[in-house]
């Protein structure tokens, strides 16, 4: 088995509310820095900076895991990642399908799409801050019909956290592993049935890339080799 | 003391489930709330609750915190199996399509508050 540190949780400039020198380009190297051996981009109900942030990764030897993070209809944050492109931007599709409004710069924030030059191709004007019109149960049934990780964010955050919007996990919900912003706090969260705990640093800032995060023990850097992680399948295991 | 039958009346609220429960439901007062966890630490028993969240655990926050009802604000559409769990738990959902701010304002107007002893 190898190991692999991964911080599965940063957004990009694309995020309203992220830095706008959250590049591709910047993040990359951020990352190489920090150690970090896989990084997940997940903006706000949007991927459309993956392929950048990709093309720069793949020359620094990091994996990137696609994905975004969903708001569902109870303002609740879950992170969507996908081990092809097809899966995260059939997924986008639906979530755009469901957002609703447009964003307001001056108020919200820049919603900047760049490629791996960091050119600027062109500026978002959905409300990616918004909130989508998916229930819970439906996003988690769309991420696993495109074979995708459902993991519920920061959930030991009131704000947008599962158990903040919904007072308890809610029984028979599918997760696949729930996101801690401060590791120590796992011991708080009370579930009915012990899902796995990841930890990521939720980067909005440069400086945060690769603050928290998980060591996975897997053969492969893929979605797929994390899922056997989150089940402890065949001798690989994490740690947060 | 106003029955849920007398708030439904006198705010014209659609019922989603529950309308035989509505006469005998005593309204102690209200909360309203959208985040659960709030609801969780704060709603008292006998109360009417307005929120605009419509997933299955406003039937169990409500059902374990004995409040006699749930107003979903907006006109939104309670999911299937949220009704569904309403049902098995009494636990009656009216529908306004108003907001959160105008039901209160309209529960207040009737008297029910979230001060105790009123």
């Amino acid at each position: 088995m190898k190991e692999f540190r991964a911080d599965l949780h940063i957004h990009s400039c694309l995020s309203p509310c992220a830095g706008l020198d959250m590049s591709p380009r910047n993040i990359v190297s951020e990352a190489k820095r920090k150690g970090l051996q896989m990084i997940g981009i997940c903006d706000h109900n949007s991927a459309e900076n993956v392929p950048a942030v990709e093309k720069n990764a793949a020359r620094e030897g990091i994996t990137v895991i696609g994905g975004m993070e969903v708001t569902t209809r109870e303002e609740v944050h879950i992170l969507a990642l996908f081990g092809t492109h097809e899966s995260l931007f059939s997924l986008q599709e639906i979530v755009y399908e469901n957002l609703h409004g447009t964003n307001d710069e001056k108020l919200y924030g820049e919603q900047v799409v760049v490629d791996e030059e960091e050119n600027v191709l062109g500026f978002s004007d959905k409300l990616l801050i918004g909130a989508t019109e998916i229930t819970i149960e439906q996003l988690v049934a769309l991420i696993h019909e495109r074979d995708g990780l459902a993991i519920a964010a920061h959930v030991d955050r009131e704000g947008f956290g599962i158990v903040g919007q919904l007072g308890f996990i809610p029984e028979g919900l599918l997760l696949d592993a729930l996101e801690l912003a401060d590791p120590s706090k796992r011991d708080s969260i009370r579930q009915a049935k012990p899902l796995p705990f990841i930890s990521s640093s939720d980067a909005h800032k440069l400086e945060d890339v690769g603050r928290r995060s998980t060591k996975f023990w897997m053969e492969t850097a893929d979605t797929v080799e994390i899922r056997r992680c989150l089940s402890g399948m065949e001798g690989r295991r994490m740690r947060i | 003391m106003k029955t849920l039958q007398d708030i439904a009346d006198a705010l014209k609220l659609a019922v989603s489930t529950g309308g035989d429960l509505l006469s005998c439901r005593t309204v102690t007062g209200g909360y309203a709330g959208d985040m659960l966890s709030d609801v969780l630490a704060h709603a008292r028993k006998g109360q009417v609750w307005v929120t605009l969240q419509t997933h299955t655990n406003i039937v169990a926050v409500a059902s374990g915190k004995e409040l006699c009802g749930i107003i979903v604000v907006n006109g939104r559409t309670p999911e299937a199996a949220t009704l569904q769990k309403a049902e098995q738990e009494h636990i009656p959902i009216l529908v306004s399509p108003l907001s959160s701010y105008d039901v209160v304002a309209r529960l207040c107007e009737l008297g029910v508050t979230n001060r105790e002893g009123v």
